[in-house]
Order: C-alpha cells, then sequence, then structure tokens
C-alpha cells in the first residue's frame, strides 16, 4: 500500500511541476512590456470603482452548508458500501434508516425554500 | 510475457533488470521507475490535449455546418500545435492589484488537479497505475482542489468579474458533486472495493446495465463538474464577461484552457472505468493490449456524446441548474441507491439473469416515476412570464399568446 | 534516515508552519488559504499512516467542503476582512515562556517513555481493507448506533443552519 502512495505522491509532484515549467519557459520566451493601461483591471473599459471585495448573497453559504452534511455522510456510507457483500439484510435497513434520515433534511431545506435561487 | 502482446510490462521488466544488473537497489529502481512512468503519462496527457482540442473544434464546427480549422496542416490538424507555439511567446500581462502567489498558483493548480486523476486510472489489465483501494474516493477529492485553483484565481484576480465567476463556478462545482457521491456508492457496492482496477475486474457484465439511472446521472453530473453546455453558467461570456479566468493572458490562460478541455476527456475515461467495463472486452485475457485499445475506443464514444451536447443544446439558466440538482438528482439519486441495494440483497448473486432481469425493470420503474413526478411538477409550475409594458419588437405578431395578455 | 522520515519530517514542518501562517496572518482569505495547506499536510501524514480512507476524506471533507465553506462565510461580510490590530500585548513574553516549558515537557517525558523508540508492525492485508471499517459501523453488536446517531447529529446540523440562515433572510427583506 506504501508503494501505491508513493507513486501517487511521485505523480502529484510531476503533475504540479510540469505546467509550472511550462509556465516558465513561456515567462522567458514572452515579452515584457507593462504599461499602467494594459495593466489596468479589465472592466469593460470603467474605471474600478472601490476594492474589488464584494459582498454576495447567503444562499451561497447555504448551498455550502447543505453540501458539508451531504459529503460527510455519504463518506460514511463508502466503508458500508465496501462492505455490502458481506452484511446481512440488517445492514441495509440501517442504511436505508440513514438516507432517510438525510432525506429529511433535504425536504426540511426544500420546505424552507433555502434550495430556491433568488 | 511477449512484447508484441503486452509491450508496457515487457519495456518495464527489461527496464527493471537492466538498472538492477547495473547494482542499483531496488527501492531505488522502483521509485525511478514511478518517477518515468509518472513523467511520461503527465506529458502525453498535456500532449494529447492539444489533438483534444483540433479535434473539438473540428467536430463542433460540422456540427454547427462550419469548417472548423482547416488552414494549418491536412484538415487543420496542426491548428492546435500553432497555437500553443503562439502562446508561448504571448507576454504575461499582470494587472494591478493581485495577489502574487494565488494568482500564479491557480492555473498550475486547476491542470494538476485534472492530471492526478491518471495516476488512478487502470489503461489495461497489466498497466494501471495507483491501485489505492480508495480510488473512487480519490477522484473526488481530487476534484476538490479544482475548485481551490478556481477560488485562488478569481480571489487573486483584484477584479469583481473574476471574483463573481469564481463564486459561480464554485457553487455550481460543490452542489453537482453531491448527487455524483451519492451515486458512485453503486459501483462500490457491486464490486466491493474502491480501488478502480477492482471494479474494472469486477465489470465482465459492465455496470451501466445493472444501474443504468445511477450511470445517467453521473453522466450528467460529470458533465457540470466540466462546466461544459449545457452547464457552462460559469464561463457564461454574456453575462460575467469569461468567468474567473477574466484577467489571465498568455500560458496562464492557456493552462486553464488545457485543464478545462483535459478535465472533459478525463470524465470520459472516469465514466469508462467506472461504468462501461474500462479495458474489458472479448479476449482481453490472452492479449492484454487490447485492453488498451477497448479502453481507447470507449473513451472516445463517450467523448463524442458529451462533444455531441455540447454544441446541441443551450444553456440553463442559475436557477433551472440548481433546481435540477437539488430537486431532481439529489433525491432520485439517494432512491436509487436505496432501491439497487435492496433489490440486489433480495436475489442471490448466483442467479445472473435474473438479477440483470430484476434491477433493470426496478430501474425501469424508477426511471418513469421520476419522469411522471418532473412532469406533474412543471405542470404545476408553469414558466413564468415576465410582466410589464410591450416591448419595442420588430415583429411582434411572433409574441406569445400569454406575453400578449399581460400586456393588454 | 530513511525516505519515509523525511517525507514525515517535511509534511510535518509544512503543517505546523502553515498553521502558524495562518494564526498570524492579516487577511481572512490568507489565513483559509494557509489552514489548507495545513490539511494537505496533515492527509500526507495520513498516507504515511497507510490509512488511506482517513487521508482521502481529510482531503475531500475538509479540504473539499470545510475550506470552502470557510470561503464561503468570510464572502458573506460587507468587506475584506482585514486585521490591522496590533498582534503583540503584555502576556506575550509569558506565554511564550509558558509553551516553551510545556514543550519542553512534553519532549521530555515521550522521550523517557519506551513505546517512543520501537516501530509499529506495519499494518496487515486484511487491516487495510476499507470494508472491515464498514462491517464494523453496521454490526448491531459494534457501532451500528453510533452510526445512526451521527446521522441524526448531521440531520440537526443542517436543520440548525438553514433556520439560522433563513431567519437572517427574512429579516433583510
Amino acid at each position: 500500500m506504501l508503494n501505491e502512495w508513493l507513486y501517487l505522491g511521485i505523480f502529484l509532484v510531476i503533475a504540479l511541476a510540469i505546467p509550472a515549467a511550462a509556465l516558465l519557459i513561456a515567462g522567458m520566451l514572452s515579452p515584457k512590456k507593462p504599461n499602467p493601461i494594459k495593466d489596468s483591471t479589465y472592466e469593460c473599459g470603467m474605471e474600478t470603482v472601490g476594492v474589488s471585495w464584494v459582498q454576495f448573497k447567503v444562499q451561497y453559504y447555504i448551498y455550502g452548508l447543505i453540501f458539508l452534511v451531504f459529503d460527510v455522510e455519504i463518506v460514511l456510507l463508502y466503508p458500508w458500501a465496501v462492505a455490502y457483500n458481506k452484511v446481512a439484510l440488517f445492514g441495509v435497513i440501517e442504511l436505508i434508516l440513514f438516507i432517510v434520515i438525510l432525506a429529511s433534511g433535504l425536504l426540511y431545506a426544500w420546505r424552507k425554500g433555502a434550495l430556491e435561487w433568488v | 510475457m511477449n512484447f508484441i502482446y503486452d509491450p508496457v510490462p515487457w519495456v518495464i521488466n527489461w527496464l527493471t533488470q537492466l538498472l538492477l544488473s547495473w547494482g542499483l537497489s531496488e527501492n531505488f529502481v522502483t521509485t525511478l521507475l514511478y518517477l518515468v512512468g509518472a513523467v511520461l503519462i503527465c506529458l502525453g496527457a498535456m500532449l494529447f490535449t492539444t489533438m483534444l482540442i483540433w479535434a473539438e473544434r473540428k467536430i463542433g464546427g460540422r456540427f454547427q455546418d462550419r469548417l472548423g480549422p482547416n488552414r494549418v496542416g491536412p484538415w487543420g490538424i496542426f491548428q492546435s500545435i500553432a497555437d500553443m507555439l503562439k502562446i508561448f511567446t504571448k507576454e504575461y500581462i499582470n494587472p494591478v492589484g493581485i495577489d502574487k502567489i494565488p494568482f500564479n498558483l491557480a492555473p498550475i493548480l486547476a491542470v494538476a488537479a485534472v492530471l492526478a486523476v491518471w495516476a488512478v486510472i487502470p489503461f489495461s489489465q497489466t498497466v494501471f497505475g495507483s491501485n489505492i483501494n480508495v480510488g473512487i474516493l480519490f477522484i473526488i477529492a481530487i476534484g476538490g482542489l479544482g475548485e481551490m485553483a478556481i477560488i485562488l484565481a478569481g480571489f487573486g484576480s483584484n477584479n469583481k468579474y473574476a471574483l463573481l465567476g469564481a463564486f459561480r463556478a464554485v457553487a455550481q462545482l460543490i452542489s453537482y458533486e453531491v448527487p455524483m457521491v451519492i451515486v458512485l456508492l453503486i459501483p462500490v457496492m457491486f464490486s466491493g472495493s474502491m480501488g478502480l482496477n477492482d471494479i474494472v475486474q469486477a465489470q465482465t457484465i459492465p455496470f451501466i446495465v445493472y444501474a443504468p439511472v445511477a450511470c445517467m446521472i453521473f453522466f450528467i453530473c460529470s458533465i457540470a463538474e466540466n462546466g461544459r453546455a449545457p452547464f457552462d453558467l460559469l464561463e457564461a461570456d454574456s453575462e460575467l464577461v469569461a468567468g474567473y479566468n477574466i484577467e489571465y493572458s498568455g500560458l496562464k490562460f492557456g493552462m486553464f484552457f488545457v485543464a478545462d478541455f483535459l478535465h472533459a476527456f478525463t470524465s470520459a475515461i472516469v465514466f469508462t472505468t467506472i461504468f462501461l467495463g474500462g479495458w474489458q472486452g472479448p479476449g482481453v485475457e490472452q492479449i492484454p493490449v487490447l485492453g488498451g485499445a477497448y479502453m481507447l475506443i470507449k473513451t472516445l464514444l463517450v467523448y463524442f456524446l458529451m462533444l455531441a451536447i455540447r454544441f446541441t443544446v443551450p444553456r440553463f439558466r442559475i436557477d433551472q441548474m440548481m433546481a435540477l440538482n437539488w430537486k431532481i438528482l439529489t433525491p432520485l439519486a439517494l432512491v436509487t441507491v436505496v432501491m439497487t441495494a435492496l433489490v440486489d440483497k433480495a436475489i442471490p448473486h448466483e442467479m445472473t439473469a435474473i438479477r440483470i432481469g430484476a434491477l433493470l425493470v426496478a430501474n425501469l420503474i424508477l426511471w418513469l416515476l421520476a419522469d411522471r413526478m418532473i412532469t406533474t411538477f412543471s405542470k404545476r409550475n408553469p414558466v413564468q412570464v415576465v410582466t410589464g409594458k410591450l416591448r419595442p419588437l420588430a415583429r411582434p405578431e411572433i409574441l406569445s399568446v400569454a406575453e400578449k395578455e399581460t400586456a393588454q | 534516515m530513511t525516505g519515509m522520515q523525511l517525507i514525515f519530517l517535511i509534511a510535518a514542518a509544512v503543517v505546523v508552519s502553515s498553521a502558524f501562517m495562518s494564526v498570524t496572518s492579516r487577511r481572512m482569505i490568507h489565513a483559509a488559504l494557509w489552514f489548507v495547506l495545513a490539511l494537505l499536510g496533515v492527509a500526507v501524514i495520513y498516507a504515511l499512516l497507510e490509512v488511506s480512507f482517513f487521508a482521502v476524506v481529510q482531503v475531500l471533507v475538509y479540504v473539499g467542503a470545510i475550506a470552502i465553506l470557510i470561503i464561503f462565510a468570510t464572502m458573506l461580510t460587507r468587506r475584506a476582512l482585514e486585521d490591522h490590530g496590533k498582534q503583540f500585548n503584555r502576556a506575550t513574553l509569558m506565554t511564550l515562556v509558558i509553551v516553551s516549558v510545556i514543550f519542553a515537557g512534553l519532549v521530555f517525558s515521550l522521550r523517557s517513555w519506551p513505546q517512543i523508540q520501537s516501530m509499529t508492525a506495519p499494518l496487515s492485508a486484511d487491516q487495510l481493507d476499507v470494508g472491515v471499517l464498514g462491517l464494523a459501523l453496521t454490526a448491531p453488536d459494534g457501532f451500528a448506533l453510533p452510526f445512526e446517531v451521527t446521522s441524526i447529529l448531521l440531520l440537526a446540523a443542517l436543520i440548525g443552519s438553514i433556520y439560522v440562515a433563513y431567519e437572517r433572510k427574512e429579516k433583510k427583506k
């Protein structure tokens, strides 16, 4: 198992290194002639007003929250799925219980209107 | 081991023997070969992307009744190479107020997050990278790094458009991850492992036969994860100018471009591996190199299907896209998992034909039910017509009835 | 020094230094990004311990979900969260002394503990199987009840957060 992770680690390093190397080479090949107009922020020809930070609506955060809860719950189900062929019917009933609880959360969010993009 | 039947392990074996005979230690040789393999796969994937870009432009052109690239080389086949050479010599523009490290890290991370998936893909029976026992979760987890790259780009650019585009993109990507993670439970259940090689090995009959609904949900979700039409809101040119990569230029933009195209092809590979049986096909036991060919053919078919969808279907609105995910795909995925677990548990595994038949019937019933529910839902909530004054129109006679009523 | 030790030391150094940067950086979003790096380092350490499942879940849940949630949360504020206050106060020196004494004590007591010197045996093949975890989670005499209770806990978290967020939205209108 460690060998598999070693390969994965090497692969990740290479996957980061090759684009980085390409960017470096292109950086050496490309001209560098900056001027203030060219370097200004692109906003369709308008002067930028204020900082780039804008306030976002709460909807993004709610989606993030629902996603987080679902992610955690489903990840807990993965060991169950690996053992699926060995578990008895009781295990399946447990899965159903688990998913019903999860789905009731989704239903609550739905009824509350938290899933609407307004 | 025969070179013609199975070339890659033959070469690896030969290299190992050669290096060992030079007196190098075994651990060192393994690491070195891993390194060589990783470099070859990464470089190959990135160079292959230039071909993909050409193919996509050409096919896209044909779909839309255009010629596509046709100037550089026969059928314009060297167009992408010319583009690549050009983009290598273009200037990097560093706009004022950027956050240097996140700004420069984002394109690298975007490509790396896609490339990393290739580390766990089994290309044939004997050629596979890392068969870690959590392969499926690894693919999803590494997608999270891609989201991180988008956030870095949006936040580092010091541009309101980039920030808006990045957050819309991330909201879309995380939403569509939910049904994807749920339906991936099904292949894991059938094969009893999360390792991709084990999953392919278990698919003497591809899982698309056992679980067509799950397969379709996964397909839709992977198109959405790519940000391809009809889910291309995160690059909605007409609204957000270009999305999170607006301030990028030169090869830094090129990296996002490469990541985008490579991601599409990678999700076709992942789809093939998980649902279409990967390298499985007639005669792979005797001639393992055939497996690679099967894999390529299946992947290209899936990729072509994605292109066909991309170039025919118009874009969703953002609220429609979110509703499709949270109100249709997620509940459907949950029900599919429960149903598959129940039906599969009820029928002993020895009766393959009955098992497949039962699962197919159950999937069909589920699909019809879902279809019925969607139809009733959409009938109950008709499309809202924006009311207001009559717009000045070039051809007023094409106004719909509802619009005419509100105008009066 | 073996390769594994080297990788462990690098990962540990990354975790500690990025955790330090995370608490000291002045911009909220920088802190979040350093936090992500620390989490990735922890995932590497999990991989070294051969617990693949935890390594992947660490990236999936913490980097893929929690870090993004934190960044979304910072986006809810009206302007970029930036701290211009002083980062040191009168208690700094005192805290530094106390912390170093505790750290020295920990190092000393751990060094005198014989178990720390011995290497643990590598996990056997059947212990690497994630299915063992799954069986334990569903066995009636195992962790079936905690498994279900977890889902109720997560449900409570979901309902609570939607309730709070939704009330806020109502007020805005």
